[in-house]
């Protein structure tokens, strides 16, 4: 699955996570958190984000979050919702773990 | 006793924050809207986060119902496909018109189950009547499904539709409330009132609480979770309640006992009607911890 526009999903208002996300000349999935709890919580909201973009399909991709104390399925949440949209894709696997 | 229903907090589907506490102010229901409080731009988000939540959050005993959008639009489908795999408990239809609605949303909901390996009758339905032709169909949508569990009065569209606009006294819903609560009742589920929109007036609140409870309705849903316990305090009966309750239970198995077909207390006969009423007052009591079933006499 490929990036065909920029897009971007959450919000900035507490308990929530706002996703950018573009392609990357890169072959990897780079993330840049900003975050109030990245020293305690950075590498596991990282890993999270990466885990559901890869989920998704996407294996490129350049991806900006600013957390503002999101739990786990908002961040999974929120990067499902940027990736469809920066895909045009409205097929989501509703039946994993159902 | 069947499951309470006496407060409903509707959690609007695109926000984070009031979605992962909604559970720990204590009502009845949870409903998640992804209806009227999500923008259109935002429907697939709203979407995404609610099914996530769900799968994730555990919610204890706040029975989980889902607000999805009505089949006629381009979001209600995938609504229900989403929810069913999620594991909502209820799927609340809007603006619901006639039995037809049901059965269509029905189509969807049982072949959502059979996609994702969910037992066919599971996940259960709610109507939300909100229209002039939804309540002249009350019975027959009440009756539309055995998945039916309650049907509900949405007061603001219902008010647009007719003409008129929304009063404290609500008068204007009178016919409408009445209509919903036979049907209901008919039906054998539960209905549950329209939201009262002005959270800084609770005087009013329990007032319009007290109101839709006499009536017969089950109860009535929040939007604010400052409005549960005073909607809780009008649907748990008082301690002077359940002490009569008590005694006519007393006295109907004491007749019962006796091999009388005739119950009586203080001199008075009492009628069937009078003790399955006691039995329904110790139930919500029951329900509420008002009473525990260790106390009784």
């Amino acid at each position: 699955m490929k990036i065909t526009t920029p897009a971007s999903a959450g919000t900035m208002e507490s308990g929530d996570i706002m996703i950018e996300i573009e392609s990357s000349d890169q072959r990897e999935v780079e993330v840049v958190l900003k975050s109030s709890v990245a020293n305690e919580f950075g590498k596991q909201i990282v890993a999270t984000i990466r885990n559901a973009v890869e989920e998704f399909g996407l294996e490129y991709a350049v991806i900006n979050a600013v957390d503002k104390g999101a739990l786990d399925c908002t961040i999974r949440a929120r990067v499902a919702a940027a990736c469809q949209r920066a895909t045009s894709s409205t097929a989501f696997d509703w039946g994993k773990n159902a | 006793m069947s499951r309470l229903r006496r407060s409903m907090l509707f959690v609007p589907g695109n926000n984070p924050g009031m979605m992962s506490d909604a559970h720990i102010y204590g009502s009845d229901a949870l409903m998640f809207d992804l209806e009227d409080s999500v923008t259109l731009r935002e429907k697939d988000a709203a979407r995404l986060l609610v099914y996530h939540a769900l799968k994730t959050i555990h919610y204890g005993d706040c029975e989980r119902v889902v607000r999805v959008n009505p089949l006629s639009t381009p979001f209600g489908k995938a609504d229900i496909e989403a929810m069913v795999a999620a594991g909502a408990q209820v799927i609340r239809l809007p603006k619901t018109e006639t039995a037809q609605d049901i059965l269509d949303m029905e189509a969807e909901i049982e072949r959502a189950e059979k996609q994702f390996g969910i037992p066919i009758g599971q996940t259960r339905m709610m109507a939300a009547i909100e229209g002039a032709l939804g309540v002249v169909n009350a019975y027959a949508i009440a009756t539309a499904s055995p998945r039916l569990v309650a049907i509900a009065l949405g007061a603001e569209d219902y008010c647009a539709n007719l003409k008129t606009s929304r009063s404290l006294e609500g008068s204007e819903l009178l016919y409408a409330r009445g209509a919903i609560v036979v049907a209901a009742r008919a039906a054998r589920i539960d209905c549950i009132d329209t939201v009262f929109s002005d959270v800084n007036n609770e005087d009013q609140l329990i007032k319009e609480t007290q109101a839709i409870k006499q009536l017969g309705f089950d109860g009535k849903s929040v939007i604010n979770p400052r409005q549960i316990k005073p909607v809780h305090r009008v649907f748990t009966p008082t301690q002077k309640e359940i002490a009569k309750a008590n005694r006519i239970l007393a006295a109907s198995r004491e007749a019962e006992a006796r091999g009388s077909g005739v119950v009586a207390l203080d001199g008075k006969m009492i009628d069937r009607p009078v003790v399955i009423r006691a039995e329904r007052t110790l139930e919500l009591a029951y329900a509420s911890r008002a009473v525990f079933e260790e106390d009784e006499v």
